[in-house]
């Protein structure tokens, strides 16, 4: 039979998905549903004053309309925060705000009428008296003296101070450096913008006390417990959370948001199914942003370009509120990365996560990891430049080499497989380095300005080991499950606490199982998604569902096997040590003509009445995997730019990317994952910015005005790949979501300031827009 | 008001209200859900249907607009059961991820052959500057559109 791994098989979510058959949330029909529209705050800070209702009520269809004190009164609880750091301040985040406002866009209250347009109308004309308050915005500002308080309870804004690393180790390399570089870093705000804005239809069953919610989730079982366990207090047994097609994620929808917990309890009061779907200005206003930091970073370093210390200062700007994930992403999923590929042996990172009046700040693709890797590979260049090293000889000097791994680096990490020089290498094989510099120089003879930048990358992927992540702060373990049914005629359905929203699961975690099951892939279904079938599961982030997930149905599919072998030996009167399982049949090792088929055994699995003495019948099998670390991708992406003088426009001219993301199940699934993660990077480099004025208003707050990536300002992708497999998982797979987004933003970076390095411009903070570079080249006399 | 429609060659009759928009009426009156909505400012092309042939985006018209017209959705493209050209090089060359953007992408690439059955790598990007997908960073998009022209 034909191995499915490492094979590019097309897409099995396709068919559905060209012809215009998803089943998306918003797609969903259910009758007598009723539907949501929120009121939300105008203002990024205000005292929320008397609540005026009269004229909406008066809308043809309104069948209600709840502000804060009508949920807290009907018991709802604050949403909780999933990730705790020490004497963290988690300040209540209820799902409609109760007395005050505190970023713009934060419901206020929600209308329930019998169709969205007379939701809508209603939901203008529901009053609020506001008492508007000075509001902040900036995290740096947040932590001013005299600062507007976001909460009573976090004094000065802060919610949490965390560290990693040896400070007194990094005082004393820096003692003894022969150079120090120095530079500030502003690592600006994103906003996820999946295309699918988030949407939930909640449908409570008076009858039976039944409750099911469909959602725009990456991670429905979490929905789940969070809802029913801390927020509304339903019992866990009585809820199902579905999340079906969902139309991306990069993040924004793993967390826990007011909508959907508003339209759950909406639905237990009216009886009715409530439906709600964000139109793209709510998603700008209410999924949770990404990024947001203020940084200070130093390195130390000998004159031979070996780096000796790291000393990084950062300011987190978190939001009005805690997000599920929020105190995860600029501290564990932050600091741990700062040694990057390299042998710093000293590394220093404080972090201060501050609220301040703007939407919350979350996972967004990478979650902590581009911020990192941004900053190292910018401060790598900056120290190449100041020791006058190439950019490529600096990185060599500093790589662990390949024979130092398992390798424990200063902040917490124990890297399980890499060859950083061989990704390097191999980039280099496909880029003329030599004859780009020639290139280049002829260019700036002619009053062009080409440039050249590396981002020689590391992560950390596939969370995560549980006790790890327990003993972190996490509130729970991060293992994932897998169950495995195969049926009486041999089909199999496949459980997976994993969710797809574009990663197509159900056509590489098929792949897995048919190859150790040998069975055709046609007879393999993939079911994610629905806690009502999936045993349980922490969802898909972290690009943890080939590391986790996949090996948790690994997992399940060996336990099968050996059942299978057992009752296959039964049926062939042989002992189970003798028998074989290749091409798909059972048979006593050398005669192949004696065989059963895997439908023989299923068959006989559920008919059992020819079974080994004391198997139980049946062929399932559930499995969780918890993994033993995390796993480390890594590469080297070289990206080339052309700056425009006159205007300062930014044209890609190339890129190249050679990931090694261990062992590859579906290249061509893993290739597109890789394009549209470079994409998003570049686009934080050049063109995406989440704006807030200084009222806290955010003025880029539509697609008019936030620069989303367009087909004709990205360049093709020269991708290839090394390949390290990893020991931590039985599949040899490393995580492949968040890599592409993790590398480019440093390597267009590092290009566009190469290219202006003539003009003696350092750095320059993203986006860079053209304005940005023209203000500087100006500033520099250009 | 009553306006008839011929959607995906069936005349469809109905009573709308004046201000429901056209990509609203396509899925709650019709139950044609693959035209999806991404936006609120006509930038994201989800909407993407062909009106009398040509490409519009469906969130900014009114239904009554499409009144004695022809429109065609995602659900219209393919024939007899068989996958359109543009369908199936969307599939073949790994086009699509979530799928979201995809429906919109296909009929916008569709009349964007229609216009210029040859188009250069550039032309293609620039035809699709209305739509947005954040999933595949379009490369794979462009392929696709390159396999559909192949295929004339
Ligand atoms: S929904 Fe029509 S352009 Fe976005
Ligand atoms: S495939 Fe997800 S937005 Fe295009």
């Amino acid at each position: 039979m034909e191995t499915m791994f490492g094979k590019s098989i097309k897409r099995r979510e396709d068919p559905r998905l060209v012809t215009g058959k998803g089943n998306f949330v918003d797609d969903l029909k259910i009758p007598f549903t009723t539907h949501a529209a929120f009121v939300r705050s105008p203002h990024a800070h205000a005292k929320i004053g008397k609540i005026d209702t009269a004229a909406a009520r008066k809308v043809p269809g309104v069948l209600a309309i709840y502000t804060g004190k009508d949920l807290v009164a009907g018991g709802v609880k604050p949403i909780p925060v999933g990730w705790l750091l020490p004497n963290i301040k988690v300040p209540a985040h209820y799902p409609l705000a109760v007395d005050k406002a505190r970023h713009m866009g934060e419901p206020v209250a929600v209308v329930v009428a019998e169709t969205p347009y007379a939701a809508r109308d209603a939901a203008e004309l529901v009053e609020v008296d506001y008492d508007v308050l000075p509001a902040v915005p900036d995290g740096a500002d947040a932590l001013k003296r005299g600062a507007p308080p976001v909460h009573d309870d976090a004094p000065g804004n802060v919610s949490f101070k965390w560290s990693i690393g040896d400070a007194k180790a990094t005082d004393a390399a820096f003692a003894k450096a022969d150079k120090v570089v120095k530079q500030s870093f502003r690592n600006h705000r994103l906003i996820p913008n999946a295309i699918e804005p988030r949407a939930c239809l909640a449908s409570a069953q008076p009858g039976t006390g039944d409750i099911t919610l469909w959602v725009t989730s990456q991670n429905p079982h979490v929905h789940r417990l969070i809802m029913a366990a801390f927020v509304l207090g339903i019992p866990e047994h009585k809820m199902r959370v579905i999340s079906p097609d969902v139309g991306g994620g990069f993040g924004s929808k793993i967390f826990i948001y007011p909508e959907e917990c508003a339209a759950v309890w909406a639905s237990r009061q009216l009886s009715r199914p409530v439906k709600w779907t964000a139109d793209r200005r709510e998603a700008f206003l209410a999924d949770a942003h990404g990024r947001d930091h203020h940084t200070e970073a130093e390195m130390a370093l000998a004159a031979d370009g070996k780096i000796l210390g790291l000393r990084v200062k950062t300011v987190a700007n978190l939001g009005a509120y805690l997000s599920l994930f929020a105190p995860a992403v600029p501290t564990y999923l932050y600091g741990t990365l700062l040694a990057g590929a390299y042998t710093t042996p000293a590394i220093h990172c404080e972090v201060t996560g501050v609220f301040t009046h703007t939407t919350p700040v979350d996972a967004y693709r990478g979650a902590g990891r581009p911020e990192a890797t941004y900053l190292l590979e910018r401060l790598m260049d900056l120290s190449a430049k100041e020791l006058g090293m190439d950019p490529v000889d600096i990185r060599r000097k500093n790589f662990i080499p390949p024979d130092k791994f398992p390798y424990q680096t200063p902040v917490a990490l124990l890297y399980d497989s890499g060859n950083y020089a061989g990704a390097l290498d191999k980039a280099l094989q496909i880029f003329d380095y030599k004859a780009f510099r020639r290139e280049q120089e002829q260019a700036r003879k002619q009053g062009r300005y080409l440039g050249v930048g590396f981002s020689t990358y590391l992560e950390a992927c596939g969370l995560a080991p549980s006790q790890v992540a327990g003993a972190l702060g996490a509130q729970a373990g991060l293992y994932e499950s897998a169950n495995v049914r195969v049926h009486p005629t041999g089909k199999v359905s496949v459980f997976t606490g994993s969710h797809s929203h574009g990663q197509g699961h159900e056509t590489t975690f098929a792949q897995v199982v048919a190859d150790e099951l040998q069975v055709p892939i046609d007879d393999v279904d993939i079911i994610h998604g629905d806690t009502g079938q999936v045993p349980f599961g922490m969802g898909s982030y972290g690009s943890r569902s080939g590391p986790v997930g996949a090996a948790a149905i690994y997992m399940s599919t060996q336990k099968i096997k050996e059942k299978a072998k057992k009752i296959a030996a039964h049926l062939l009167e042989a002992n189970e040590k003798d028998v074989t399982h290749e091409g798909g049949k059972f048979f006593v090792k050398g005669s192949p003509d004696r065989s059963k088929s895997f439908f023989d055994v299923s068959l006989m699995a559920y008919l059992a009445h020819n079974l080994p003495k004391g198997l139980e019948p049946g062929l399932e099998a559930l499995s969780f995997f918890d993994p033993g670390n995390f796993v480390f991708p890594f590469g080297t992406h070289i990206c080339v730019v052309e700056v425009e003088r006159d205007t300062g426009y930014v044209h890609l001219r190339r890129y190249v990317a050679v990931d090694d993301l261990g062992r590859v199940i579906n290249p061509m699934i893993v290739d597109g994952m890789v394009h549209g993660g470079i994409a998003q990077g570049v686009s934080q480099a050049l063109w995406e910015h989440a704006e807030y004025d200084e009222n806290g208003q955010l003025i880029t707050g539509s697609m008019m005005n936030y620069a989303l990536p367009k087909a004709d300002e990205l360049i093709p992708i020269e991708l290839a790949r090394t390949e390290t497999p990893t020991p931590v998982n039985p599949l040899g797979v490393k995580g492949a979501g968040e890599t592409g987004t993790i590398a480019s933003t440093a390597a267009v970076a590092n290009a566009v300031m190469d290219a202006l390095s003539p003009f003696g411009i350092k750095h320059i903070d993203m986006p860079l827009t053209p304005g940005r570079i023209w203000e500087a080249l100006k500033g520099k006399g250009a | 008001m009553n306006i008839t429609v011929q959607v995906n060659g069936v005349s469809e009759t109905r009573s709308v209200e004046p201000r429901v928009l056209l990509v609203h009426f396509l899925r709650e009156n019709l139950g044609l859900t693959g035209t999806h909505v991404g936006c609120d400012t006509s930038q994201c092309g989800a909407c993407t249907v062909l009106l009398d042939g040509a490409a519009v985006k469906s969130c900014s018209l009114f239904a009554v607009q499409a009144d004695g017209r022809k429109v065609t959705t995602i659900e219209g493209l393919s024939t007899d059961g068989k996958l359109h050209a543009m369908q199936q090089a969307f599939w073949d060359q790994h086009g699509l991820q979530c799928g979201f953007c995809t429906p919109g992408m296909i009929v916008s690439a569709c009349h964007l052959l229609e216009r210029n059955p040859n188009p250069s790598e550039a032309e293609i990007r620039e035809g699709l500057e209305g739509n947005l997908c954040r999933c595949t960073g379009y490369a794979n998009i462009v392929k696709a559109v390159q396999q559909a022209a192949r295929a004339g």
